[in-house]
């Protein structure tokens, strides 16, 4: 047990550092033109790596996930609030998972 | 150079429900799996209440549960969450004026996703109040989620879990596609770093490298592209 808030204890700290050290570091403006570029990129890069193809195993069947997926870019386009476009993923991949067992 | 901000705490809550709804549901399936590994209920608290990631977590449990050693632990979280020190080297760019170094420790803990995406977002410098709105109500959010979810889950219909596994990566999608249908470049950057995650993941001779690292990997190339082909002209202060 001893290990695991050893364990813990690291993950935390590991965590934190990355956000704090970044966040505490850089004072002024980056004026490299390429570097706020990048910047200006790097979340939606990231949230699209992180939910392609990631999306497409989250629920129990290919099938519910692809329906989820659907939705979720059918809503996102309509501007719907995120909270709107979660639920409404969740619901169709629930819905399509029950259809799916009455096949 | 930067001025105060003009937005409140109060905004910044305001913004901050949406988010820790969403994580709501999100931190429980965290807690489900986390109990599932056999650690106690508030073992589960403690490590989201101290880590407020989903990626990490779920990389860290498997750590966990494996009894896998310090070093190891260190590591997969260095590459899991290295894209929050891009996020908060993006976000120190818009910070105000009156954001000190303390203020900058406190609200560095909590750079998630979607705190960074909202913040981001908004238009002019912001300040260290709106940024602990914003932050409080998603880290309530994903600690109580994974509480209920360590608790209740038990009595949850398996059909149920495992339907809200989707939710976060909906609540990804919300959050790329309404600029990418307004800008090119966004469009074609998130499409890049999508298209890229899937080559590695399926391509047989890439797909041993861990998750945390395609996203890095994706996401540097991405990114890169797009700022060497579409540099922004003006800076978004």
């Amino acid at each position: 047990m001893m290990h695991v808030y050893g364990l813990m204890a690291v993950m935390a700290l590991v965590t934190y550092l990355i956000r704090m050290a970044p966040f505490v570091a850089f004072r002024r403006q980056i004026q490299s033109r390429f570097l706020r570029s990048f910047l200006y990129y790097i979340p939606y890069a990231v949230l699209s790596a992180m939910t392609i193809p990631a999306i497409f195993s989250s629920t129990a069947s290919l099938i519910s996930a692809v329906a989820g997926f659907c939705v979720a870019v059918l809503l996102a386009f309509r501007g719907k609030s995120l909270l709107t476009v979660a639920i409404a993923a969740c619901a169709t991949a629930y819905l399509a998972e029950m259809l799916a067992g009455l096949l | 150079m930067q001025q105060r901000s003009k937005y409140s705490f109060t905004e910044g809550l305001r913004d901050g429900v949406p988010i820790g709804l969403g994580y709501l549901s999100v931190a429980f399936t965290i807690g489900l799996m986390a109990v599932r590994q056999g650690l106690s209920v508030a073992v589960a608290v403690v490590i989201s209440a101290t880590n407020l990631t989903s990626a990490g977590q779920v990389a860290g449990l498997a750590v966990i549960a494996a009894m896998g050693s310090m070093s190891e632990m260190a590591l997969t979280q260095l590459v899991i969450n290295l894209r929050y020190a891009l996020m908060s080297i993006s976000l120190s760019q818009k910070l105000d004026s009156a954001f000190s170094t303390p203020k900058r420790m406190l609200a560095a803990f909590g750079m998630t996703d979607e705190i960074f995406a909202v913040a981001a977002s908004k238009e002019g410098c912001i300040g260290a109040r709106y940024m602990y709105g914003l932050i409080l109500i998603p880290f309530l959010g994903w600690t109580l989620g994974t509480l209920a979810g360590a608790v209740a889950g038990d009595f949850m219909p398996a059909s149920v879990k495992a339907a809200m596994g989707i939710a976060i990566y909906g609540m990804f999608i919300a959050i790329v596609l309404p600029p990418a249908t307004k800008s090119k470049s966004i469009a074609i950057c998130a499409a890049m770093a999508a298209a890229a995650s899937c080559l590695m993941h399926y391509l047989p001779v890439l797909s041993g490298i861990s998750d945390g690292f395609v996203v890095i990997l994706c996401a540097v190339a991405a990114a890169g592209i797009a700022a060497v082909f579409w540099p922004l002209r003006e800076v978004p202060a």
